[in-house]
């Protein structure tokens, strides 16, 4: 590798711990978290015009590959990160729940946009009011439609999420309680 | 405006059937012709096979909750292709006999334009080959476009009425 291209890998800090020579100790959530925040694989769900924005930060300006993210998982079964961009009516409710239900833990939800966030401007009988009614959401953007700067700063607390999250969450009775105030089958 | 050859189809079919018209009138540049809703059928059945009105471009309804015996009326665009002619035709009925005809035997397209119109207004289509909704969701147990439901989601609690003019 040339000196040019050495300089463009960024290198990802390794976690606190204790180091010597010859070994280097740390927790295993960190290492764990490290692993996968910075390998989220994202599951777009677009809808509307937050989807357009969302292509732009997928492409090649802004580039959601620096992220560990260049693979878009179009099956639900091999992605992390929901994202939701866009309108939902409420006919897409259990559409979307489903593709929730189908992703394997851990899984992380982004609501790009007002409306996703919170039916936005569509306050109306056909629209949901928030995909917090159907799903959990683990981050919000605001906007309508939000910059691919703003996209991408949700990305990137939903990364920090993932860092530092304790490996036992998931199995919390908390996160089971979560689950079923949404109806949502827990995972043995 | 009309080339007299496009009035001329517009008056055959005026004369050709003026006692089934109850009403007609020009409105946009448009001939509306109002009809009882038993004579639809046949009406427009005529219009299809002996005057070149072969698409039925737009079916729709609308509620004036006002208009007491005349609640809502069915309203159907059909088009005349070859001589570019477009005849609007209206059909009042009262909203406790909210029953049409379907047109679906004569044209394949008013199968969907009536299913939406029974799911945003509730009107009944006799003989439909299978009215369900359409555009919202299966559990909906109201038709919203009519007047007297609000247009507003009525689950959501965070709106506030001096900023969202509830």
């Amino acid at each position: 590798m040339g000196e040019i291209e050495k300089s463009m890998v960024e290198m990802k800090e390794a976690p606190e711990g204790y180091e010597g020579r010859g070994f280097f100790a740390t927790k295993l959530d960190s290492v764990i978290g490290m692993a996968r925040s910075n390998s989220l694989w994202p599951l777009p769900f677009a809808t509307s015009c937050c989807g357009i924005e969302f292509m732009a930060t997928a492409s090649t300006n802004y580039d959601l590959a620096r992220f560990g993210m260049e693979r878009m998982s179009f099956s639900p079964r091999q992605a992390d990160l929901l994202m939701v961009m866009g309108t939902i009516a409420k006919k897409m409710g259990p559409v979307l729940k489903q593709v929730y239900d189908q992703m394997a833990e851990p899984k992380w939800v982004l609501s790009v946009g007002a409306c996703a966030s919170s039916g936005g401007i569509f306050d109306t009988y056909s629209v949901l009011q928030g995909i917090d009614n159907v799903i959990p959401v683990d981050v919000y953007v605001p906007g309508c439609p939000p910059r691919p700067e703003q996209i991408l700063e949700g990305v990137m607390k939903i990364q920090e999420l993932a860092k530092s999250e304790s490996l036992r969450r998931r199995n919390s009775d908390e996160y089971k309680r979560m689950l079923e105030g949404y109806n949502i089958e827990v995972s043995k | 405006m009309r080339s007299p050859e496009q009035q001329e189809i517009i008056n055959a079919v005026l004369t050709a059937h003026k006692e089934l018209i109850l009403n007609s009138e020009e409105l946009y540049d448009i001939t509306s012709i109002e009809l009882s809703k038993e004579n639809l059928i046949p009406f427009v059945e005529d219009l299809k096979t002996n005057h070149g009105f072969g698409f039925l471009t737009d079916l729709t309804v609308v509620h004036y909750p006002d208009n007491s015996g005349r609640e809502l009326c069915g309203s159907y665009l059909i088009h005349n292709w070859m001589k570019n002619v477009r005849l609007r035709l209206k059909v009042y009925i009262s909203i406790e006999d909210n029953h049409l005809p379907s047109l679906t035997p004569l044209f394949r397209t008013s199968n969907w334009l009536e299913r939406e119109a029974f799911d945003n207004f509730g009107i009944i289509y006799d003989n439909h080959p299978d009215l369900r909704r359409i555009l919202n969701m299966d559990e909906m147990d109201y038709h919203p476009l009519l007047k007297q439901y609000a247009l507003e989601d009525e689950t959501r609690k965070d709106k506030d009425d001096t900023f969202f003019g509830r």
